[in-house]
This record gives C-alpha cells, structure tokens and sequence, in this order.
C-alpha cells in the first residue's frame, strides 16, 4: 500500500493536477459539493422531506440578505416553505446518487458489449453496433417517456415516485450505453492487434479470459475520461427529465425539479427558487466537465507513456 | 577554405520537470562542401536530435543552450525565424526516416513539389513543373510526367522515399541531412537507395549528414563517421580509418558484434557490449561509457573524458584509455 | 540430414493461407466499366509452402516486408488456421485441433515477439506476466513454487528478480525483450518460434539478445524457428535458412550453403545488398517494381525482378526441386541450367 502511495506521489498524473490551476479548483469545488450533499442529513438546518416541520406560512420567503429576507432561511424557502438551501442539498445528493447510478449501469452494459463487439468482430460485431446506433437513435426523453409512462399506467403513480430513483438510473443508463460500447470497441480494436493478446494466444487462454483479464484493463483510460463527461450528461439529463416532470417527485426533489417547481413563480418574483439549484447544477456540471478535460490531456497517450 | 557546416561545442538541453536535460553535450564537427558525414549511434544517443538542431528544429522543451553552426558563415543557431525558413527546406533539405512524414497524404506529388519549389522561388506552376520532373528523373522516377499526378499512397515504400529525395533536391541544397532514411525499407530497397544518395552527392556536390544505426551502410556511404554515445561524440574522423582501426572501446564493440563471416554456424555467439546505454537522466559520473567498457582504468570514473585529436591521423578520441594497447577480445557469454 | 531417420519437431506441408481484406460489404463494391461490382481483395500470404525443422536446429526464414514470413510464423504455431496443407507437431497432426485438444501443444512450443513494447500486456507486473502462463499450464502447481520458478528464469535471462513487482514499462528494450523471452521459457516448451526477435533492439543491445536465446537453447535443448529480416546477423547463427519471396519459398539450405554459394537469383540480390562493413563491392541492382502480395504476378513471383527472367518464368511456377541432399531450389533457370551455379 505504501508503495502505491509513494509511487502516486510521485506520478505524472499528481505532478499535471498540481500544475494545472483549473484542474485544482475544479476538483476543490467538487469535493465540496459531493461533501455538502452527502453529509446533508447532519449538516443541513432543515429536514425537507419531514413534513412536520414545514410550514406553509414561510413560503415563498426570499434570501437572508434582501429586504424581506429571515436570517432563518439563508437562501430563502420555495412554495411549499421549506428551506431552500437544506432542499438544494438534499436535492443534490439524488442528482448525484441518479448520476452515478446511472453510469454505473451504462459502464457496465457498454463495456461488456464493446469488449465482445470489438474482441469478436464479423456479423456479431456488426449486429451489436447496429443495436448501438438504434438506442442512440432514440433520444433519452424518448426512452425516459416510454418507461415512465409504461411504468405509471402499470403500477401508479404512487408506486412510481416511491421508486423514482432507481427508474431514472436504469432510464438514462439505458440510453447512454452506446457511448461506452463504442468507446470500448474501438479501443480494444486497437488493444487486440497488439502482440501481448496474441502472446496470451500462444499461451492457450481462452477468449473470455483473454478479453476481460489482458484487453480490459488497457481499455480502462478513455473509459475513464468518458465517464467524467458521462456523469454531468447524466446529470444533466436527470435535470431535464424532472423539470419536464418525468423525474424526481416534489416531494422527493432533485436538483432539476426543484428548478421546475419555482420555474411557475420567477414571474412572480421568487426567483431564487428556480435560481440557485440552476447556478448549482450548472457549476457542478461545469466541474465534472473542465476535470475531464483535463483528465483526457493527461491520459492521452500520445502525450503520456505509462 | 572555410567549411561548409561547422558545429561547435553543440548543447542542446530540454527543460524537464525534473530540471533540465541535456541531450548533446559539446558536439563538434565540420562538413565540406561534397563531404559525406555519418552520425552513428543508438537511438538515445543524439544523433537526430543534432539532425534537427542544425536546421533549428528543435522543439520546445527543447533549446540550444551553447554552442554554434556555423552554415555557409551564418550562425544558425541564432538565426531568427524568417531567415531560418529561407535556409531550411532551400539549402538545407532533409530526409526522414518515414517518408509519410515528408509527404501530404491528401495532395498530389505535382502540387506538394511545385508548392514547395514555388514557396523558395520566384517562379510559375509551369516551371516549377519542370524542375520536379527534372528531379524525379534524378532519382529514376520512370514516367514522371504520370506520377506527378498520382497521391503518395499510390506509391511503394521505396519509390516513396524516392519521391522524398527528388523533393529535397528540387531547391538544389547544399546540405541533405537524412535521418535513418532507409531504416523501414527493405535490405534491396535500401541498397538502392543508398546508391542514389551517393551518386546524387557526387552529381550535385552536395554535403551529405547520414544519421544511422547501422555502421555497414555509413561504411558504404560515408567519406567521415561520428560516433555518438550518450549525447556525446566519443569517436570521430575519416570511415576508412574508423572501420579498420576503431580507438574508442564503444566503436570497438559495435564493430566487433556485428556478424563475422569467419565465425559463423550454428548456436555461434556473437560478440556483445556489456549493459545498455545510461538514460540521460541518469548518466553516471566521469566517462559515461565506463560502466559498460572493459578497458576503464580508475580515472575513467571519476573524469569526462576530453576530445583529443590522435597522433598522425585526422581523428578525434574522447577516451582517458584508448591508446592503452586494447587486451585480446574476450569472448563474453553472460550478458548484464 | 535424413527426413526418415530423425524425427522431425515441426514440419508443414502445401501451407496456403489467404487473407481477405475487403471489408464490410460496402467496402468491397467498386464501380467499373460503368457497372458496380463486388471485389475481394485478398492478400495471398502463403502460397504452398513446406519444409521440416528437425529437433535442435536453429531454422531461419528469412525475407522482405510482405513475403508471409509473419504468417508463416503465426500458422505453424496455430494461431492462424490455415487455407489448405497441414502442420505437424512431433508428429502430430495439429492444424484441425479445437483449442482444447490443443492445449497440451500450447505448452511445447512458445513465441517470441518483435516489439518488445508491446508485446507486454503494460498493466501487468512482471511477475504476473511470467506466473500466468505456469498457473494455467500446471493448475496444481503452489504459489511458493511458481514464484521459484519465475526467479529462476529471471536469473536465466539476466533480469534481476528483485525486480518482478515491475511494471514493463520501467524496463528498457533489451530487458523486455530478455522478459519475453522468460514468459516463453516459463512452460519449459520444446520449440520456439522467434518473429523477428532483434530487430527492434538497438545494435549493441541485439547480440546479446541473440547470445542469450542460444544460451538458453544450450541449456534447455531447444528448437528455434527464427523469422527475421536480416541475413547478415541472424543466418549467421543458424542451421539452416530459406528464404521467402512473395508467400513461396525460393531457396532452403544450409546456412553455410546459403552464404558461400547462393544459388536463387533472389538469394544472391539479398545477399549482396547486405551492407558490410567497409566494402565497396557493388550489389545486384534489381530493377522493376516490387509486386505486392494481392496482385500475384503469373508464374514465377520473382520474375519480374529477376536478371535471368525467360517467357517459361511468366507463365509456369517453378517447383521445388532438390539439386543436391538438404538443398531446395525453386527456379526455373536453376533446373535448366541457365543460370551459372557460383556467381563471380
């Protein structure tokens, strides 16, 4: 173990993140909002999803810091009177848990298609792709309306905001896999030409073995820059779908629905409540994405040996 | 006479993160006008990295700290870059090893040598056209007047580099430096390109800088050999001596561990160097070829040998040793 | 050297491999003559080929890029099935064999590969490299002894086994190559096949490559088929050579045959262009372009660079013929003594 620390300590890798300014703040600010939504039960000053304690009186009470603002509620409260700063934080912690959640299922369907498509190559090769450009034909929305409406009529409503989370991570972990599959694919084209698999060849092992144990772990770089960029679309597509009122429940808000419900009232003049989980969403999305741009740099092989 | 090329105390260094670099380490030497030079060394010991600080190629990290190059009286290491563009590609030309480098996959082999010659002359398409057909005819293009209009995947390896060398010359340079420019060619291929840089050195008194590998093709070629070890020349001066009579214990070994034909059959070894060359980042202190050499006397670890010219010939040394008479070739079977 | 008395490792017969190149379906359409048609392009890389390696010969093939030297490597030790004709393992058929029946092979005869970058899976320690290969082979085998194991080829092939928790790419070119040459002798195999295994190395790097691969064949009894390039160093160390134009063989002998009396006009082209050292003696030019493997020329493949070229080479493909025991000649000139048998 301390040998792996030693020897990241003194990487290539730490020296570039260490190097770049940007890369730096971006990875600070991240941490810091993962942090923020994660401890949210014990550091949050309200409980949103705990009825009891809201009062529909406080709606609508805009930030501490303007005229009519109550330094009880930092950022002010949403229609319902819950206190919006504990509701972003809240809300930030599903948007993440559905971001994550929803790459895992895509990394994990798109990487073993793509190992087989590019280790098997002819017709199953061709069949497989020809699955891949037929999903991404389909727009998420497409598949999230599908789904959720399928979803609704068999089960209810009810059953349906209960189990919004993990429907919205096999939702947008269905649509994006192609991402992964063609990822992986064209570099294990690459991978598999090379004269360790044929090395394994010689030695006898078997094509799964030869795929998942030699290939795999050298596919492993782009896999890991598309997944930064992954996360912030599934993000982002969680926001879509909530703030057309396809995701995440009020009662149950992420970030992107929080933004629906004060979308109604920013005419009004209550527009922190669409504001603030917009600038959140847009800062964490910008994050992920100057971190994987930095990290496709740094992995790049032309530029890095390793 | 002034020469044509004179290198003189060469650095080039890149700046790391870990400090900087040097990648040559005080090269000298001098080319006449007509004179053929071969650079010889391993890959690492900086012989392209001379190719290309000559034409002020080098780049970033890459600076040249010291020294000077001296091209037909002007200082090419401080030349600005306009000056320099007129000198590079016109009177110096150069040749790589992959001649897909050189050439534009996309354009004709007409339209990359007319733009090329009309970039350096004040000429039309038209005679611009006559001169590329001139020089493909120099390099025994057969039907040039078709290929101009042919793409350079149209072409073999061979008549590819071939198409390299007739671009090179079309400014009628007065220097080619070709780096490892037969390297991925084939044994027949390479034996006729070869003979067409000699010839063409001949035909067109132009100095030739031959970056290589291989010491039996600079033999063929060159009228001079440096040898380059770790980013320093350790052994330089005219072929015919060098070959026969090798002073540094580096040329030595490479000379001795290519195959001798009164040696050869089955399970035969083969004479070998000790080790491999240090990485620049870790050279070792004093002579940085003691460590693999079998002559080192105490000195060698502690001292970086100087260049000494050698009593009665036209060469250089840079060995504390190498006039100690050299013990009896030992026949090594374990390697480093 | 009698085929009937010694027992041969390695022999293949008639070997033929093709390899279509044209794609998908789209890719293989072209327009012509004012129709579209489907074409194949078809690299012909084998084009019957046989010969017999007896048990501790250095076998060298040796030829130019694009002559199947690789493929012929890569279908005698099965890793490509091939078209047509047979490979023989210890007297085994073993070109029809599934994976499975296979394996037993697998361990008695190993490859060396020519880039020593990339022919090291690069996220795995050298002592996972060499272990694999032994775990798989001997299932029963306990983890204290293959690691013994791996140390002591290590120290076999001048690699420091303090260092197997490395990662390849903290090696130098030589000292992959030295560990590739480990993870070949790990399963203790009989035959080797070596595509290449110096050329890629750095000249002063290159003999102690190959004197290491014969210090292993010493101690170890081995069989090397070597495929390589360059006749000036790899012959030299071996037994017997043939040579490979355009997917045939042109000329197979005795190393020492091949050197002092080349007989196929092709052999003698390659041999002259060796540049020696300090000799100024001039090649045979070869003239006319080089052909490629998919367009075959008729006949002969060499005759269109061939100096002694009559109409019966365009049209007629030589066969192998035996002049002398031990000596294969594929030439029309040759067989009718056209061509003088000592050049010079």
């Amino acid at each position: 173990m301390k040998h792996y620390w030693r020897q990241f300590k003194s990487s290539y890798f730490l020296y570039s993140f260490r190097r770049d300014p940007v890369a730096v703040i971006s990875f600070v600010i991240l941490l810091l909002l993962i942090l923020l939504s994660f401890s949210a039960p014990l550091i949050a000053p309200y409980d949103p999803y705990d009825t009891a304690s809201i009062d529909i009186m406080d709606a609508e009470i805009p930030p501490a810091w303007m005229e009519e603002g109550n330094t009880a509620y930092l950022l002010g409260t949403d229609i319902q009177g819950r206190d919006l700063l504990s509701t972003i934080m809240y809300g930030m912690r599903v948007s993440v848990l559905i971001g994550c959640g929803a790459v895992i299922l895509q990394a994990f369907i798109g990487i073993f298609i793509g190992l087989i498509s590019g280790y098997a190559g002819g017709r199953l090769d061709a069949f497989l792709m020809r699955v891949a450009d037929v999903q991404l034909s389909f727009s998420t929305m497409m598949v999230a309306i599908l789904i959720s409406a399928i979803f609704q009529v068999a089960f209810g409503v009810g059953k349906f905001e209960e189990m919004a989370v993990p429907l919205l991570v096999v939702i947008i972990g269905l649509a994006e896999w192609p991402q992964y599959a063609r990822t992986v694919r064209a570099s294990v084209l690459g991978e598999k030409k090379k004269e360790y698999v044929e090395a394994a060849r010689v030695i006898g092992f078997g094509p799964l073995r030869i795929m998942f144990r030699h290939i795999l772990p050298n596919t492993l770089s782009p896999v890991l820059v598309i997944s930064t960029v992954q996360v912030a679309n599934a993000v982002m597509s969680e926001a879509a779908l909530s703030f057309l009122g396809l995701g995440m429940p009020v009662t149950k808000p992420s970030l992107g629905s929080l933004i629906n419900s004060g979308f109604e009232y920013i005419f009004s003049g209550s527009w922190w409540i669409t504001f603030f989980p917009g600038l959140l969403l847009v800062i964490f999305v910008l994050v992920i994405n100057l971190l994987g741009d930095w990290l496709r740099d740094v992995l790049n092989p032309k530029l890095y040996k390793g | 006479m002034s020469h044509l090329l004179e290198v003189k105390n060469l650095e080039v260094r890149f700046a790391l993160r870990f400090g900087d670099l040097t990648a040559i380490d005080g090269v000298s030497f001098t080319l006449d006008k007509g004179e053929r030079l071969g650079l010889v060394g391993e890959s690492g010991a900086g012989k392209s990295v001379t190719g290309f600080a000559i034409i002020n190629l080098i780049s970033k990290p890459g600076y040249i700290s010291r020294g000077h190059i001296l091209f037909d009286g002007e200082n090419l290491a401080e030349l600005p870059g306009e000056k320099m563009r007129d000198i590079r590609g016109n009177r110096i030309s150069m040749i790589f090893q992959d001649p897909m480098m050189t050439l534009n996959p996309v354009l004709t082999i007409g339209t990359q040598m007319c733009e090329t010659l009309m970039a350096h002359r004040n000429i039309s398409r038209k005679q611009a056209e006559a001169v590329a057909l001139e020089k493909l005819r120099k390099v025994y293009i057969s039907s040039p007047e078709q290929r101009l209009s042919q793409y350079p995947h149209e072409f073999s390896g061979g008549m590819r580099q071939r198409i390299v060398i007739a671009i090179a010359l079309l400014t009628d340079p007065a220097l080619i430096i070709a780096d490892e420019p037969t390297t991925a060619l084939d044994v027949t291929i390479q034996a006729e390109i070869m003979d067409l840089l000699l010839e063409l050195c001949a035909s067109e008194d132009m100095g030739l800088i031959l970056i290589t590998h291989d010491l039996g093709v600079v033999s063929r070629v060159t009228e001079k050999i440096a040898v380059m070890y770790a980013g320093k020349i350790v052994e330089s001066g005219p072929t015919e001596n060098i070959i026969t009579d090798p002073l540094h214990p580096y040329t030595k070994g490479l000379i001795r561990a290519l195959p001798d034909p009164e040696r050869r059959g089955q399970g035969e070894r083969l004479q070998q160097i000790p080790g491999t060359m240090p990485t620049l980042t870790a050279l070792p202190r004093g002579c940085s070829f003691h460590p693999r050499c079998e002559i080192k006397g105490g000195i060698c670890e502690k001292e970086i040998p100087e260049s000494r010219a050698v009593k009665g010939q036209k060469r250089e040394v840079a060995c504390h040793m190498a006039e100690n008479p050299s013990p009896p070739p030992v026949y090594e079977r374990e390697g480093a | 050297m009698n085929s009937r008395q010694t027992e041969k490792i390695l022999s293949v017969r008639n070997l033929v491999k093709h390899f279509d190149i044209s794609g998908g379906f789209l890719e293989q359409l072209a327009f012509e003559k004012g129709k579209i048609i489907r074409r194949h392009t078809v690299v012909k890389a084998l084009n019957n080929v046989s010969f017999s390696i007896a048990p501790g010969e250095i076998f060298s093939v040796v030829g130019e890029s694009g002559c199947g030297k690789s493929t012929l490597a890569r279908t005698a030790i099965g890793l490509y099935p091939p078209d047509s004709g047979e490979v023989f393992f210890g007297g085994e058929r073993i070109d029809h064999l599934s994976p499975r029946q296979m394996l037993p092979f697998r361990a008695r005869m190993q490859m060396i590969f020519q880039d020593p970058y990339a022919s090291l899976n690069p996220r795995m320690t050298v002592r996972q490299i060499l272990e694999e290969p032994v775990f798989f082979h001997r299932p029963g085998i306990s983890r204290a002894e293959a690691g013994d194991r791996v140390a002591a080829v290590m120290e076999q092939v001048g690699v420091d086994p303090q260092w197997a928790g490395r990662y390849p790419h903290e090696f130098s070119g030589g000292q992959r190559q030295r560990i590739s040459i480990a993870r070949a002798l790990m399963v203790d195999p009989e035959f080797i096949v070596a595509d290449e295994p110096i050329s890629a190395l750095d000249v002063s790097i290159q003999a102690q490559i190959l004197n290491l691969l014969m210090e292993a064949r010493e101690k170890r009894g081995l069989t090397y088929m070597i495929i390589t390039h360059d006749l000036s160093v790899v012959a030299h160390i071996s037994s017997r050579v043939a040579v490979m134009y355009l997917g045939s063989l042109c000329e197979l002998s005795p190393a020492d045959q091949m050197f002092d009396h080349p007989r196929h006009p092709y052999t003698r082209a390659l041999l002259s262009a060796i540049p020696r050292l300090g000799s100024k003696k001039k090649h045979i030019r070869l003239t006319g372009e080089v052909p490629t493997p998919i367009r075959l020329p008729s006949g002969c493949v060499f005759h269109g660079r061939c100096p002694y070229a009559d109409a019966r080479c365009k049209t007629e493909i030589p066969l192998p013929l035996s002049p002398e025991p031990g000596i294969i000649t594929a030439c029309h000139g040759l067989e009718e003594g056209r061509i003088p048998l000592s050049p010079e």
